[in-house]
């Protein structure tokens, strides 16, 4: 590379629109590689980055506060900051971003950062009642805390994700009452299968929550002041709450990119495994990255789908890889390909995962006993292990991590000491899948929030 | 004297629960039931030491510290 076009790429315009963590660690990894032009980061939330992992545990439960979870900015960036002001819409061919404030900012190359935000109950089912809520921002949290610390007779929680768990675990470390409905068998099911989901069941009832598996909701009805009174689920129980969390899953936020060419819709934004946006035709969008919630992209060791990760450490990881490559010459780009890993902390566990438990067709208990407070469980895909979740057992991912890595075999032979005397391989049973086991969909492993981010989680 | 406000971040990803940051600044970590960790992401700026030598004790480096002196962005609103 000679000198004058490593100079190129690293002066001119770059525009992040995003500033929570992707977008934030994106613009310090860009003056990392030397970037010396005009930084820009686009926030719709009018606060400094933040982490969102604590609001559905520590903040819910009062321990920590909202001015508490400010994330460390690692470095100086010299960036320009419009926080407050969410992008609108994107011109590709004229390199322009759209505010909302009316105001357009012109960009040389372009980061998308720009998340996923919870999905939200249908207004005409009751999604507009006082009462109920969603947890994805410092705002939610803040409002659903003063809810709870108000001591409702009951909360219903609506979805037994990650998101799910960890707010009816809040609830009954507050001693508050909590019903959890979840469309499929089991909680966690869809980012676990049903067999460490039906582990997961048992927490919750150990824990005292109302557990209603293969039951939806069918209305949220409040009074004549518009406040949340009742809920009517798919068994035929109409119960009386006041505080409902809708935790179903996240929606991306890519509505500014509607009419802009790009391949974007609510799954999230498509990209290369260099980071680098793909257009509605096919082609790759020069100069324009996607990193974070709302990338949508192919990994190497995860064949045959699109991967979109609500995962923490795959915000910082992408950020890294899309500012690398945003200040390189082609032969000098690398792929985004890390092993995804993300953790929770529900009902008195620490669950941690590497690897993505939600492409496997089957898994095996390979160290302690699902009935036992630890174990560790492997997830296979046609003879491959792709993914291990271990809960209250910490120290035993990289030996896994490192095995996924390699591409080793499902079951895995690994002669742990707690381990089982043979290894059951059975069926992961995860909901939506057809006979084969083969996923209908492209894979979206929820995780700790962001909602998740996932986990986080 | 580092007079910036202090702030971290832990990696729970990388973090095995060994502990050693809530013997060194039990103020600012500790645990919730056996292994999980929680923190105050800004603590007082007066535990800058305790907190440092936590980062350091970490045995696989969760910690991470902020280390930027410009100030921390505001919405457009608020400098207008």
């Amino acid at each position: 590379m000679t000198g004058a076009g490593a100079a190129g790429l690293r002066t001119g315009r770059v525009v992040v629109v995003g500033a929570s963590l992707a977008g934030l660690r994106a613009a310090e990894a860009l003056r990392d590689e030397g970037f010396t032009g005009d930084l820009t980061l686009i926030g719709e939330e009018p606060h400094a980055p933040y982490d969102r992992p604590p609001l559905s545990k520590a903040v819910l439960t009062g321990r920590l506060a909202c001015d508490h979870i400010e994330l460390p900015r690692i470095r100086d960036i010299g960036a320009r900051w419009l926080l407050g002001t969410p992008a609108t819409g994107l011109d590709v061919p004229g390199r322009r971003v759209e505010l909302a404030d009316g105001r357009q900012l012109a960009y040389d190359r372009l980061v998308i950062a720009t998340g996923t935000r919870a999905r939200r109950w249908p207004v005409e089912a009751g999604g507009g009642l006082a009462g109920v809520h969603v947890l994805r921002a410092r705002e939610d949290a803040e409002r659903l805390r003063g809810a709870l610390a108000a001591g409702p007779r009951r909360v219903l929680v609506v979805g037994g994700g990650f998101t799910g768990g960890e707010v009816a675990s809040a609830c009954r470390e507050l001693g508050l009452p909590v019903t959890v409905t979840q469309r499929s068998a089991a909680p966690l099911a869809g980012a676990l299968g049903g067999v460490i989901g039906r582990a997961a069941a048992d927490w919750y009832r150990e824990a005292g929550v109302d557990l209603r598996l293969n039951t939806t909701v069918e209305a949220l009805e409040g009074d004549s002041a518009g406040r949340l009174r009742r809920a009517v689920l798919s068994d035929g129980t109409a119960m009386p709450v006041e505080v409902a969390v809708i935790a179903t899953g996240a929606v991306a936020n890519t509505e500014w990119l509607a009419g802009s060419g790009l391949a974007a819709d609510h799954r999230g934004v498509v990209s290369r495994g260099d980071c680098r946006a793909v257009a509605d035709c096919g082609s790759t969008a020069e100069d324009i990255y996607v990193a974070g919630d709302v990338a949508r992209w192919p990994h190497l060791l995860f064949p045959g789908q699109l991967l979109r990760l609500d995962h923490w450490d795959n915000a910082l990881a992408q950020a890294r890889t899309a500012a690398h490559n945003l200040t390189r010459d082609p032969g000098e780009r690398r792929d985004h390909r890390p092993l995804p890993a993300f953790w929770s902390q529900q009902f008195g566990r620490y669950l941690k995962s590497v690897g993505v438990p939600a492409v496997a067709d089957q898994v095996a208990v390979t160290q302690g006993a699902l009935d036992q407070r630890r174990f560790v469980a492997a997830y296979g895909l046609k003879g491959r292990l792709v993914g291990v979740v271990a809960v209250d057992s910490p120290r035993v991912l990289d030996g896994y991590a490192a095995l996924i890595e390699a591409r080793a075999p499902f079951p895995p032979r690994l002669g742990a000491t707690d381990g089982p005397d043979r290894l059951d391989p059975v069926d992961a049973d995860f909901p939506g899948r057809d006979a084969a086991g083969v996923p209908q969909q492209d894979i979206h492993p929820p995780s700790a929030p962001a909602p998740a981010q996932t986990a986080h989680r | 004297m580092n007079t910036q406000p202090l702030r971290l971040v832990v990696d729970l990803n990388r973090c095995q629960s060994y502990g050693q940051c809530v013997y060194a600044a039990p103020t600012v970590f500790r645990f919730h039931d056996e292994e999980s960790l929680e923190y105050d992401y800004a603590p007082d700026a007066g535990v800058r030491r305790e907190v440092e030598r936590a980062a350091v004790a970490c045995p696989v480096q969760a910690i991470t510290l902020g280390g930027a002196t410009e100030p921390a962005p505001v919405a457009c609103g608020d400098d207008r």
